[in-house]
């Protein structure tokens, strides 16, 4: 029994570096990839110029640690950000169908983003509405929450949620319709659909804290999240204080997906599938399913990304890309009978 | 340990579910609740537990009252077996037992090598230790009460709160599960637990809690709390109260209409 454990969890190392040589793999692909020729020999060299200090080419060194490597450390970032947080809120709310929407995080940041765009904000400033408009949608959805009692909070919490979200809902669609349709909405359904196109090395500073707090948070209470799974009575009855570790729960998981959209604009699909495939594959104690759903979210985004710069003449959004990608391979997944929820 | 219920009233929202309840559960001893459906025995371990707040009256857990315990002192003391269910995911039963350990492992931590070896020896004990990497989600509902006592005994507890825990099983895990009450009290664990079964509660009991609208109507050893006539109150149904031939187990069966 104890050397069957051992060897389980001695058997995380090499996997964990074979994740992680897998993302170092695909993000050098990623970063050969582009309407700029700019191929792999290429990177190389630059490389090598840059440890020695000077550029070996101007255009090149700019396509690469200025364009490319922003975009791909985004996809990354995000990528696992987002599964991250999917990860967290189906658990803590016991539900496959939960995304990292459900309590109106991505309605909020829309709206935010939304507001910016119409009032033709500078970029910045929109960003910051964004990640501001996802945290109040979703402390708003807490407040109300907390002021209903009585009733099984963890339901409450998910219906205030789409309450909220609703809300939020009807007013980007009100600007949608007041804002100028040649100028305006094209970026606005452009921001609705995720994109990492724009994405600057400053972009991925100013959401760095917001991500490393929420995701340490996460790691530091990944097992107390598995008691948490129980439900509310359960996990109360083993001594969990489960009001104060959701509300941590909740802010951490928030945190890092405003953080990621509002750079990124609304990415679906990751953060409501890449956690089902990870359970698929190593299953629902949470200690391995946050590295694992991180690693595949980071590798999803990634490839998408690859995909949306390379298959056509414009970029396609990549809302678009991770559902159609996504879509037929979790059902494929689903009918080969692995179990990741009863 | 002792735990000392002394005139409590608890309930829902403006709701009273039991009012005046007082008992005093003493070391090893194996106290159940018994009472018809919604007289408040549910909500009674909840509120034994600290997940419904007290109205009236004091819980104490050896002579210190309930809430003055914090949630993981409580649940390194008293532990909950609620009825088997469907879980969700499907963690290993280790992995299910193992979480017993909550109030043990640290806020960051995860469970550490001796935690492990508490979860281990608590399936050997329980007799499931072959169940250990099967999925809670895919053995039989027997298997899985049996796998929540194991959780609750991993607390190391010395108070065992058990809700049916023979609701919904077949008679051969009935049995079983009532005989690993009475051995656990024989260890040094006080257990109080409900039953709609008669006989359960003669095999298992010390003594009879009988709960009927919201009080306890009677408490006191089997035989004479459990009788015709209290049955025939509870539930207007005449009953027999009996030994069979070769067995001491004193058993009830319904009275033949005349």
């Amino acid at each position: 029994m104890t050397q069957r454990r051992i060897s389980r969890r001695r058997s995380l190392g090499p996997s964990f570096l074979l994740a992680i040589a897998g993302l170092l793999a695909l993000a050098v692909l990623s970063m050969t990839i582009g309407k700029f020729d700019a191929g792999l020999s290429d990177l190389f060299t630059e490389i090598r110029a840059w440890l020695g200090g000077a550029p070996a080419d101007e255009t090149v060194a700019t396509v690469f640690w200025h364009i490319r490597l922003p975009r791909v450390l985004a996809g990354l970032l995000v990528g696992a950000a987002l599964a991250a947080a999917g990860a967290t809120y189906q658990g803590l709310f016991r539900n496959p169908l939960v995304s990292p929407d459900i309590l109106g995080v991505s309605a909020g940041a829309s709206f935010g983003a939304v507001v910016g765009i119409f009032l033709s904000l500078p970029v910045g400033v929109i960003q910051l509405l964004s990640f501001a408009g996802g945290l109040i949608a979703v402390l708003s959805a807490y407040a109300v929450a907390a002021a209903i009692r009585n009733r099984d909070p963890v339901l409450v919490l998910v219906l205030a949620g789409i309450a909220v979200g609703a809300l939020v809902g009807a007013g980007i669609s009100l600007i949608k319709i007041l804002a100028d349709p040649y100028d305006q909405l094209p970026a606005i359904t452009y921001w609705l659909l995720g994109s990492l196109a724009s994405v600057t090395s400053g972009d991925i500073i100013s959401i760095l804290p917001a991500l490393v707090v929420g995701i340490i948070a996460l790691f530091l209470l990944r097992w107390r999240m598995n008691v948490m799974t129980l439900g509310e009575e359960e996990a109360k009855a083993l001594g969990i204080d489960t009001g104060r570790l959701r509300v941590v729960l909740v802010l951490a998981a928030t945190l890092i997906t405003a953080a990621a959209v509002s750079i990124t604009g609304i990415i679906g699909w990751i953060g409501l599938v890449i956690p089902h495939v990870a359970r698929l594959i190593v299953g629902p104690d949470f200690v391995r399913l946050l590295p694992v759903s991180m690693a595949l979210g980071a590798a999803y985004l990634l490839v998408a990304d690859m995909l949306a710069r390379s298959i056509a003449l414009i970029e396609v959004p990549l809302g678009i890309l991770t559902a159609t990608v996504g879509a037929p391979f979790f059902l494929f997944l689903l009918a080969s009978g692995r179990k990741g929820w009863q | 340990m002792r735990l000392d219920v002394d005139q409590i009233a608890f309930g829902y929202g403006g709701r009273l579910v039991g009012q005046d309840i007082s008992f005093t559960l003493e070391e090893n001893e194996v106290l159940v609740l018994f009472g018809p459906n919604g007289a408040g025995k549910t909500t009674l371990f909840k509120t034994l537990l600290g997940l419904v707040p007290l109205r009236a009256g004091t819980i104490r857990l050896d002579g210190r009252p309930i809430g003055a315990w914090s949630g993981r002192e409580r649940a390194s003391r008293i532990a909950y077996v609620p009825q088997a269910h469907a879980a969700l995911f499907p963690f290993t039963v280790e992995d299910l037992v193992l979480m017993g350990r909550a109030p043990h492992v640290g806020l960051f931590a995860t469970p550490g090598r001796r935690d492990r070896e508490v979860a281990a020896a608590t399936l050997e004990r329980l007799g499931i230790g072959h169940l250990a990497s099967r999925a809670y989600t895919e053995i039989s509902g027997g298997e899985r009460q049996i796998a929540l006592i194991a959780r609750a005994l991993a607390q190391e507890p010395s108070i065992l709160v058990m809700d049916e825990p023979t609701a919904s099983l077949d008679y051969g895990h009935q049995m079983r599960v009532l005989d690993r009450v009475r051995e656990l009290a024989g260890e040094g664990v006080s257990i109080v637990l409900s039953t709609h079964n008669p006989d359960h509660a003669f095999r298992v009991a010390d003594r009879v809690a009988l709960v009927f609208q919201s009080r306890i109507a009677a408490l006191g050893p089997p035989e004479a709390v459990l009788t015709a006539d209290a049955l025939k109150q509870l539930y207007d149904i005449d009953v027999v109260i009996g030994t069979l031939a070769g067995s001491d187990a004193r058993l009830c069966a319904p009275r033949n209409k005349t």
